[in-house]
């Protein structure tokens, strides 16, 4: 029987979170933390968790596993499990809505803010824009990022300044952008970032990249992005 | 219930994947007040799982490519059931709307060039189906939905889209004059339950694939727009027609992009045998996907399948070698080593057909607006209600979707929606305002589990549904086995009539959630069952033994599925493209 410990909150009738304790009987067999909780669900539906495509595309099960971020539905037991005890937490850092299910608001805002979309004041051809495989080649390792917030979360940066540093995802984002050969705004972005929390209150602690899902590297997006604030700095 | 807050828009839309975030686009960038109502916030939508690509005649892999040749293959795959005013609007837009897209940012790969990169898919041909095969699959790697639906997003994010994230949008709210004029939803964070009002309500929920037990489809795919269809008394169209895809990874489900044998993949029996010679000796592995996944179940049927149980195929991509896969298909190597403990760089991947796409759904004309029937049996607008995407059943995929036409399905048709209601609203438009009683008719199921005691639980319920769509409604059907299912899903109506709910908490009720999206899954289910007994032959995705031959005389039609006196009824396909002659319905061969 595997030990799982979850925790649980509901702000109806709980004061304060708690640890809760469950039994689940896995057969031997090597699942994913996914299916665990859809297990423990049964036992308990009040249970609460997000989840959608159970392939590790959307992002919506970032969560804490025996004390590293990733998303249950691609994290094998056998990937976890240490003494045969699983501790499932919500992601660090964001406020708590109901058990694993946290408030991303400021996660989200971090986003929108370094204006997550192509700008170009170009008018558009009647076809598509044209674009080299290399220049292309530059968005790969960038775009693929699902938000599901592991990194953000796992962030010290971000845990102490979430209004004010953007964190890894974002600038994971913004580097994207920043990387487009179809994006003419660099210098607008560049200023938008050009402060001592947006970019620069990363530390290369490298939790980002320990934890990413989709084994993408923000640390090394800040520090091209850094290095194109230097460049253009007067 | 006279508390409940009252929220107006111009424009709700239901569903943040890509078909309601596109119409949302359109809408918003109109300045009309637009919001889009998703139950998960928008980029965890379905459409984030697709992976080949979107096909559209953009000319780009052949510069003398034409969209009259993939009208020509829509229609041949939809085995002539496709609305062909339909599909030759989809296939004239789709060039406007993929270029859209590209603007917007959306990370193609690329060609030499510069141009969008295009793989072959299936029951592609040049010089309608004279030509050989083409490749007219535009592509961002393998990951083209994510690419997508994020674009998408993003612009919906710099046009002010106003966004309902975690809504649950519970049924339609319908005036005496039988217009629709809104819906009920449920805040998911805070429990508190809204009368949305507008002028256009459009569904954009997606696809139901969870009513089968195996599904490639996300947890979330549970047919909430069918649901709210049927029980506002709307028909709803083709619901027999299910695509099982070729490549689910067997055991978890798991696609895998019909893209892997586009680039060069293919299918083995235990034998070794490329089988799909013999099925389809010119397209091979990329004939239509009904015919690949029928070739797949007789290998296994006839003992020819591979593993302990003879129970799958393998999906070979060893030999293209590693660049291919990393450069083309990087997320099916990680879904394959994930899901299957397989590298595809040196074994093949074990794949079964999986329940994939439902091709049925609420009928519509080509702005998006829903379609019932009168007593004559000609079309009646339903005011106020439009479907795009899978939801709806416009009907470019007939009897059989080719691979890559959902997503250019979910963009023109997301597109044309907006378009279509910012004139009509431009015009002005005018219901009558719902009554209290009105209102109150659309919460019913909602105030059901809410006071539900005791009874049995929604997981166990749901397993028995998607049991008994997987033992009857399968790749292969028969009547003895259909009825069997009609008359189980008619008793498990029954007990979930009587089901409980325990959870009755406000905050981010989840099993509430669960709960209301089980009565969407059973009249799916019914919808479907009841469907697939009534059409006595065998078109596109829906194969029956007992009626092996497709039928013309009978059943060159949609059907109809009316869920009042659960009757199934027939409707006219569209014969009359505007500039091209129609395509009259062949024997379908790859």
């Amino acid at each position: 029987m595997l030990q799982v410990s979850i925790y649980r909150y509901n702000p109806e009738t709980d004061t304060a979170p708690y640890m809760q304790e469950f039994q689940v009987d896995t057969q031997g067999r090597d699942l994913m933390v996914l299916n665990v909780m859809e297990m423990l669900k049964e036992q308990d539906s009040s249970l609460a968790y997000r989840r959608s495509c159970r392939e590790g595309v959307c992002g919506s099960d970032g969560m804490n596993m025996n004390g590293k971020n990733g998303l249950t539905c691609v994290t094998a037991l056998s990937e976890v499990v240490k003494d045969n005890k699983l501790v499932l937490r919500p992601l660090p850092g964001l406020p708590v809505v109901r058990d694993l299910v946290v408030d991303m608001s400021i996660f989200y805002k971090q986003y929108e803010r370094i204006q997550p979309y192509l700008l170009n004041d170009t008018p558009a051809p009647a076809i598509e824009r044209l674009q080299s495989p290399e220049d292309r080649d530059k968005l790969d390792g960038l775009y693929e990022c699902i938000l599901c917030a592991c990194c953000s979360t796992a962030c010290p940066s971000f845990w102490w300044n979430p209004d004010k540093f953007v964190g890894p995802s974002g600038l994971l984002q913004a580097y994207r952008f920043l990387a487009d050969s179809r994006d003419t705004a660099t210098k607008e972005r560049l200023s938008e970032l050009d402060d001592p929390f947006a970019v620069f209150r990363c530390r290369g602690i490298m939790n980002c990249v320990a934890v990413c899902p989709k084994g993408l590297n923000p640390t090394r997006a800040i520090g091209k992005i850094r290095e194109l604030l230097l460049a253009n700095a007067t | 219930m006279s508390t409940m807050r009252s929220l107006t828009f111009d424009a709700i839309i239901i569903g943040g994947g890509g078909a309601g975030l596109r119409a949302g686009l359109e809408l918003s960038q109109s300045g009309k007040k637009t919001a889009v109502l998703s139950k998960v916030f928008p980029t965890r939508s379905h459409t984030v799982s697709a992976q080949g690509g979107i096909t559209c005649a953009i000319a780009s892999a052949d510069p003398n490519d034409d969209w009259r040749w993939h009208m020509y293959d829509t229609v041949k795959g939809g085995d002539y059931i496709a609305d062909q005013d339909a599909a030759e609007y989809m296939c004239t837009e789709g060039p406007k709307a993929v270029f859209e897209l590209e603007h917007m940012g959306l990370p193609f790969s690329r060609f030499d060039n510069g141009r969008i990169y295009q793989r072959p898919f299936g029951g592609q041909s040049k010089d309608f189906g004279k030509g050989g095969q083409a490749a007219r699959t535009c592509a961002a790697a393998d990951r083209t939905g994510h690419a997508l639906l994020h674009t998408l997003y993003q612009a919906n994010l710099k046009n002010g889209t106003v966004f309902l994230d975690e809504w649950y949008a519970i049924d339609l709210v319908k005036n005496a004059n039988g217009d629709i004029v809104g819906v009920i939803a449920l805040c998911i964070e805070t429990g508190e339950t809204v009368v949305v009002k507008s002028k256009a309500t459009v569904l954009a929920t997606g696809g139901a694939g969870r009513i089968y037990a195996s599904t490639t489809n996300a947890l979330i795919n549970t047919g909430d727009g069918i649901g709210m269809a049927l029980r506002a008394g709307l028909p709803v169209q083709d619901m027999e027609m299910w695509q099982f895809h070729p490549t689910g990874i067997h055991g978890a489900g798991v696609l895998v992009t019909e893209g892997c044998r586009g680039e060069g993949g293919y299918l083995v029996n235990k034998d070794g045998e490329r089988f799909m010679e013999r099925y389809a000796p010119n397209a091979k592995d990329l004939a239509g996907r009904d015919v690949v996944a029928r070739s797949m179940v007789l290998e296994i049927l006839e003992g020819r399948g591979c593993g302990e149980n003879g129970d799958h195929v393998f999906l070979k991509l060893d030999h293209l070698g590693e660049e291919v896969l990393n450069k083309r298909l990087p997320g099916i190597s990680e879904l394959s080593k994930t899901f299957a403990h397989v590298d595809p760089t040196n074994a093949p991947i074990p794949v079964v057909p999986t329940c994939h796409y439902m091709m049925g759904g609420i009928a519509t004309n080509v702005h998006g607006q829903a379609i019932a029937q009168n007593e004559d049996g000609s079309d009646r607008i339903v005011n106020g209600l439009y479907a795009v995407g899978e939801v709806a059943c416009v009907s470019v995929h007939g009897a059989n979707r080719l691979g890559g036409n959902s997503l250019l399905d979910l963009v023109v048709f997301g597109r044309a929606a907006g378009k279509y209601i910012e004139s009509a609203l431009n015009e002005g438009v005018e219901y009558l305002e719902p009554t209290q009683s009105d209102i109150d008719a659309a919460l019913v199921r909602l105030n059901r589990w809410n006071e539900s005691e005791s009874g049995e639980s929604v997981p166990e319920l749901k397993r028995e549904l998607q049991q008994i769509m997987q033992n009857s409604f399968g790749v292969f059907r028969q009547e003895d086995k259909m009825e069997e299912g009609v008359k189980q899903l008619s008793d498990l109506r029954e007990r979930i009539a009587k089901a409980g709910l325990s959870d009755k908490s406000q905050v981010f009720n989840t099993a509430r959630i669960e709960a209301l999206e089980l009565d969407n899954l059973m009249e799916v289910a019914e919808a479907t069952a009841i469907a697939a007994l009534t059409r006595k032959e065998s078109r596109g995705a829906h194969s029956r033994y007992d009626f092996p031959d497709r039928d013309d005389e009978n059943w060159l039609k949609h059907s109809l599925f009316f869920p009042n006196e659960k009757r199934v009824g027939k409707r006219d396909v569209n014969f009359a493209p505007k500039t091209v002659e129609r395509f009259e319905p062949k024997i379908r061969t790859y």
